[in-house]
C-alpha cells in the first residue's frame, strides 16, 4: 500500500534558522497518526507546510500520489488535506452554523449568479451545507448551540467547532494542531474518544500534534517524535515511550 | 492632448527645483513615519499640522504690523523676525500636536486600528474646518522676508529662498537624525516603536515617548509650513490637504518607520513631480498616486523601511 | 426567485407610486433631498460589502462613483469641446436619447467602474488594513486627475447639460404624468439592497464574511480568498458606478471636485455610524449623514457661522469612534428575528435556532 501522505526531506529555513530539518513523514490511509515533540520542536511549521501556508525550502510533501509543496492552501484543501489552528481560528461573527457551513463552500456547484438571483440551484447548496454542517455539529456534540454567534462558545467548543468546520470540507487527511490544548482532563477524555470516532467513523485519517504525551499516547497507533526540526522516534507509543532519546528531549530539555 | 517642446536643460532645472520642494516633503514625511513607527497609524491630521505651522508664523507677523491692510503699502519686515515667527509656529504646533494625540489617539490606542484611522481623519477635517471658521476662508498672504534673488549655478537659476529651504530642510533633519540617534528620548523612541510593551516593561515612559514623537513631528512640519509660505505665501486652510497625502506617499515610498527613508521619498518624489510638472502641472499632482500604487505593488516596505512576517 | 421577483415588482409599484405622490405634493427641494438619500444608500450599500463583509478597507468609492458618473453622462449628454486641431469648438451630439438608452448608459458607468473594480482589487492580493486604504485613496486621486484632463468631458470645469430622463404615463408637457429620477434612483435602490441582501445570505455572503472574520482560516477551508475579494470589489464598484450615473443625471452636471477623496469619506463615515458589515446600518448611516449636512446648513446661515456644520460632523465622528466605535447596529441587521426578540414575553434565545429539516427561505429578506 502507497501511502496517503509522504514527505521526503522537508526542509525550510527562515533566514539563517532551519526550523525544520529533512522531515520524512510517512501516513497511510486509515492512521491514527501523532507527530509530538518538545515546544518550538517544530511541529506546527511541518503543518503549514503541508497545508500550504509555508513553502518549503527543499524537500517534496505528496499527498496521495500528487506534489503539494508550491500548492497554496485553497488547493491543498481542494485536495483533501483540512486542518485546526494551534491559537483558534473561527469565523468570530457567523454562527456555530455558519462556521461550519463555510467548510462546505469549496464543493458548491453554483455561480454567484444563482445566489445574487436566487435561483433553484442556490436553495439546493443551502439546504446541502446546513444539513452536512448539522451533522458534523451533532457528531461533535454542538448543535444545541447551532444559533450561537463562535464567539460566544467557550473555549473547549471552540476547539470543536473548528474541527466541526476542518470535516465540513470533506477531507481525506485532517490534521489537528493541539487539539487538546487548554482543555481539562473530563474534556480530554471526551476529545479523545472524538478523533477515535473521526478515524472510525467518518473513514477520515487524522493526524494530531500535541504535547501533552498522554493524549497522543492514548489515542495514536503511531507516533513520531521531533526535536529540534529533526526527528528522533518512531513507533507504536509504547516503542517511543521507552525510547531513550524521546526521555532525554522531554526531560532534559526543560 | 499635445506635449510641449522641452529641452533637457528645462527637465534638470526642474529637478533642482524638485530638490526644494522635496526637502519640504520630507521634513513633514518624518512626522507620518515616526507616528506610524510608534502607533502604527497613519496620522491624517499630520498635514494640517503643516498648515497651521504656516498660520502661526503668519499671526506673530501680523500682530507686530508687518501685514499690510488691504491695498496698503508691504512693511519692510526685518529678517531677524522669521526667527520670532518659526520660535512661534514650532511652539504652537508642538502644542497642538500633543493636544491631538491625548484628545483623539490616546483614548483610542486600544482600538482597531479602522477605528484609529477614521479618528485620524476626522481630525483632520476637524482642523480643515475649524481653520476655516478661525481664519477664514480666504487666502493669507505669508509677508516677504527677502527679496526674490536668483543665483547663476552653472548653467541653472537657483533662489536665494530655494537655498534656504535646502539648508534649512538639512539641518533640521540632521538634527532630528543626531536627537533620534544619540540622545536618551531619541532612544525611548526607538525602543517604542521595537516593542511598546516590552518598552514599558523596561521603564520606559511610553505615554510621554509618545507625545513627544507627536510634538518633534509637529515641529518639523510646522518648519516646513514656514518653509513653503516662504515661497508660496498664500495660505489656506485647505493646503494641507493634498500636500499631507503626498508627504505620507514620500514616507511610503522611502519605508514607513525610517527616518533617512521620508528624507529620500521626499526628495525623490519632489523631483519627479517637478519634472513631470515640466509638461503638465495636473499630472503632476497625479505623480504621487501613481509612485504611492507603484511602491506599495513592487515593495510595500518601501526603499529603506524593513518586512514584517505575520504569524501563525 | 419568485419570491424575490414578486418583491422586487411590489417594490417598484411603492416606488413608481412615491415618486408620483412626491412629484405632486412635496416642494422641490425636499425631493432633491431624498433622491441624494436614495444615491447614498446605494454608495453605502455597495461599499460594505467591500469595507463591511469583506473587511478591505476602500477609500476610492468616489473614484468608482467619478466613473459611472462620466460614462453614462458620456452617452447621453451634448459634448461640446475645443479641438486644438481645427481651432474651433464642436459638439457631438447625444448617443442616446431614449429612456432605455439612458438605462443602457447607467449600465455602461456600472460595468466600466466594475472593470476599474478588477484593476483595484488586484493590489488587494497583497496589502491589507491601512495600505490599503490608502492605495485605494490613491486610485481615486488618479482617476479624478485624469478626468480634469480630459477636455472632452470637459476638463476641471466638467460636463453641464447633462440631460433628465422620464417615463410619461399620461398627458403631455408640463402637467404630463410622468415617472422621472425619483424612479430611477429608488428603483436601483431596491434592487441594490435586494441583491446585497441576497448575497450577504448566500454562501458567497459567508465565505466574503470569513475572509473578513480570519483570512487565513478562510483560505485553508479552500475559499479562494483572492477570487473573493476581487468579486467584493467588482461587486461594490459596479453599484457606485450606477450610482455615479444616477447622481450625474439627478444634479444635471458632473465636476471632478464631486469626487474627491473627501467624497470616499464620507461615504466610508456612513457605514461607521450605522455600524461597519450591518447593511441596516449602512442604509441608516447614508440617510442620517445626507438629511443632517442639509439640516445643520439652515441652523449655519440662522447662526451666522459658516462652516460649523463640518466642524459638528467632524466633531461627531471623533467622539462615535472614541464612545461607540462598532457604530449603531454592530453588525447586525434589523430583521424580523430581531424585532421579535426585541418582543418581551416572547424570547427567543440563542440556541433555539430551526432545524435544517425546516423551511428557512421565509428568513431571505
Amino acid at each position: 500500500m502507497t501511502a496517503l501522505l509522504e514527505t521526503k526531506s522537508l526542509t525550510i529555513r527562515f533566514g539563517g534558522l532551519t526550523a525544520v530539518d529533512s522531515f520524512n513523514l510517512s501516513i497511510n490511509e486509515g492512521d491514527l497518526f501523532g507527530l509530538i515533540g518538545p515546544n518550538g520542536a517544530g511541529k506546527t511549521t511541518v503543518f503549514n507546510m503541508l497545508t500550504g501556508v509555508y513553502l518549503p525550502t527543499e524537500g517534496t510533501a505528496q499527498f496521495d500520489g500528487q506534489l503539494i509543496n508550491g500548492k497554496n492552501p485553497v488547493q491543498v484543501a481542494r485536495l483533501g488535506i483540512s486542518r485546526t489552528f494551534q491559537n483558534i481560528r473561527l469565523f468570530d461573527e457567523l454562527s456555530v452554523l455558519e462556521n461550519a457551513m463555510t467548510g462546505a463552500h469549496q464543493h458548491a456547484r453554483l455561480t454567484v449568479w444563482e445566489s445574487l438571483f436566487r435561483l433553484p440551484r442556490h436553495y439546493k447548496e443551502e439546504a446541502r451545507q446546513r444539513e452536512r454542517a448539522y451533522e458534523l455539529l451533532a457528531f461533535m456534540g454542538l448543535d444545541d448551540r447551532a444559533g450561537l454567534t463562535a464567539k460566544q462558545l467557550p473555549y473547549g467548543h471552540r476547539r470543536k467547532l473548528e474541527i466541526a468546520r476542518a470535516l465540513a470540507t470533506e477531507p481525506r487527511l485532517i490534521c489537528l494542531d493541539e487539539p487538546a490544548a487548554g482543555m481539562n482532563t473530563g474534556e480530554k477524555s471526551e476529545l479523545s474518544a472524538l478523533i477515535r470516532k473521526i478515524r472510525d467513523e467518518l473513514n477520515v485519517t487524522v493526524l494530531v500534534i500535541e504535547h501533552d504525551m498522554k493524549l497522543v499516547m492514548g489515542i495514536c497507533e503511531k507516533v513520531q517524535v521531533l526535536d529540534y526540526g529533526e526527528t528522533i522516534a518512531l513507533g507504536t507509543p509504547r516503542e517511543v515511550q521507552n525510547d531513550p532519546k524521546v526521555i532525554e528531549a522531554y526531560l532534559g530539555g526543560d | 492632448m499635445f506635449l510641449l517642446e522641452v529641452t533637457s536643460e528645462q527637465i534638470f532645472q526642474q529637478a533642482l527645483n524638485g530638490v526644494s520642494k522635496g526637502a519640504v516633503y520630507a521634513l513633514i514625511a518624518v512626522g507620518y513615519t515616526m507616528v506610524y513607527g510608534v502607533l502604527q497609524l497613519i496620522n491624517f491630521a499630520h498635514g494640517e499640522v503643516y498648515m497651521l505651522g504656516a498660520y502661526f508664523a503668519y499671526y506673530p507677523a501680523k500682530w507686530a504690523g508687518y501685514i499690510p491692510d488691504e491695498g496698503g503699502e508691504k512693511p519692510k519686515v526685518p529678517l531677524y523676525f522669521i526667527g520670532v515667527c518659526i520660535l512661534f509656529s514650532m511652539a504652537a504646533c508642538a502644542a497642538i500636536g500633543m493636544l491631538i494625540e491625548r484628545l483623539a489617539y490616546r483614548p483610542l490606542r486600544n482600538a482597531s486600528r479602522l477605528a484609529a484611522l477614521i479618528t485620524a481623519i476626522g481630525v483632520s477635517l476637524l482642523l480643515q474646518n475649524g481653520s476655516q471658521i478661525m481664519f477664514g476662508s480666504d487666502p493669507k498672504y505669508f509677508p516677504r522676508f527677502m527679496d526674490r534673488e536668483s543665483v547663476q549655478l552653472g548653467m541653472f537659476d537657483v533662489s536665494n529662498t530655494q537655498v534656504t529651504i535646502m539648508v534649512v530642510a538639512a539641518v533640521a533633519m540632521i538634527g532630528l537624525h543626531l536627537f533620534v540617534q544619540k540622545t536618551k528620548p531619541g532612544m525611548a523612541m526607538r525602543a517604542v516603536s521595537f516593542d511598546m510593551r516590552t518598552a514599558r516593561l523596561m521603564g520606559v515612559n511610553v505615554d510621554g515617548t509618545i507625545a513627544l514623537t507627536f510634538a518633534i513631528g509637529s515641529i518639523m512640519a510646522s518648519i516646513g509650513g514656514v518653509l513653503i509660505a516662504m515661497d508660496q505665501p498664500r495660505l489656506t486652510p485647505l493646503m494641507g490637504l493634498l500636500m499631507g497625502l503626498k508627504a505620507f506617499v514620500a514616507a511610503v515610498l522611502g519605508g514607513i518607520g525610517s527616518i533617512p527613508g521620508a528624507a529620500l521619498g521626499g526628495l525623490i518624489l519632489g523631483i519627479a513631480e517637478s519634472v513631470v510638472g515640466t509638461w503638465s502641472t495636473t499630472y503632476a499632482d497625479a505623480v504621487a498616486f501613481v509612485i504611492l500604487i507603484l511602491v506599495l505593488l513592487v515593495k510595500p516596505s518601501g526603499l529603506l523601511g524593513k518586512t514584517g512576517r505575520e504569524k501563525v | 426567485m419568485r419570491r424575490s421577483l414578486a418583491t422586487l415588482l411590489v417594490a417598484l409599484a411603492i416606488c413608481a407610486g412615491m415618486n408620483l405622490f412626491l412629484a405632486q405634493f412635496i416642494e422641490e427641494y425636499v425631493v432633491q433631498v431624498i433622491n441624494m438619500v436614495g444615491v447614498s444608500i446605494i454608495l453605502a450599500v455597495s461599499l460594505n460589502v467591500i469595507n463591511g463583509l469583506t473587511g478591505q478597507f476602500s477609500l476610492g468609492h468616489a473614484g468608482f462613483m467619478a466613473i459611472g458618473a462620466y460614462v453614462s453622462a458620456f452617452f447621453t449628454t451634448d459634448l461640446s469641446y475645443f479641438n486644438p486641431d481645427t481651432a474651433e469648438y464642436v459638439t457631438d451630439p447625444a448617443l442616446v436619447s431614449s429612456v432605455w438608452g439612458y438605462l443602457g448608459a447607467l449600465i455602461a458607468g456600472g460595468v466600466a467602474a466594475a472593470v476599474a473594480g478588477v484593476l483595484v482589487g488586484i493590489p488587494t492580493l497583497r496589502l491589507k488594513g491601512d495600505y490599503l486604504a490608502i492605495a485605494t485613496l490613491g486610485f481615486g486621486e488618479i482617476v479624478r486627475i485624469l478626468i480634469t484632463n480630459f477636455e472632452k468631458v470637459g476638463g476641471a470645469n466638467g460636463l453641464s447639460g447633462v440631460p433628465q430622463f422620464q417615463i410619461v404615463l399620461s398627458g403631455e408637457g408640463k402637467d404630463a404624468l410622468a415617472l422621472d429620477g425619483t424612479f430611477f434612483i429608488f428603483s436601483f435602490v431596491i434592487i441594490c439592497v435586494l441583491l446585497s441582501a441576497q448575497l450577504q445570505r448566500s454562501t458567497f455572503g459567508r465565505a466574503l464574511i470569513a475572509v473578513r472574520e480570519n483570512e487565513l482560516a478562510a483560505e485553508v477551508m479552500g475559499i479562494p480568498t483572492v477570487r473573493m475579494k476581487i468579486f467584493a470589489f467588482v461587486y461594490g464598484a459596479f453599484f457606485a458606478g450606477i450610482a455615479g450615473g444616477l447622481f450625474a443625471h439627478l444634479l444635471q452636471t458632473v465636476t471632478p471636485a464631486s469626487f474627491t477623496f473627501m467624497k470616499s469619506v464620507e461615504v466610508v463615515v456612513m457605514l461607521v455610524l450605522g455600524g461597519l458589515g450591518s447593511m441596516t446600518g449602512a442604509i441608516v448611516g447614508a440617510i442620517v449623514l445626507t438629511v443632517l449636512p442639509e439640516a445643520l446648513r439652515d441652523v449655519e446661515q440662522e447662526a451666522d457661522l459658516p462652516g460649523i456644520r463640518m466642524v459638528v460632523y467632524s466633531l461627531v465622528l471623533i467622539l462615535l469612534m472614541i464612545f461607540r466605535p462598532q457604530g449603531i447596529f454592530g453588525q447586525r441587521e434589523l430583521s424580523l428575528r430581531l424585532l421579535r426578540r426585541l418582543v418581551p414575553g416572547r424570547r427567543i434565545s440563542g440556541d433555539e435556532t430551526p432545524k435544517p429539516s425546516e423551511d428557512r427561505k421565509g428568513t431571505e429578506l
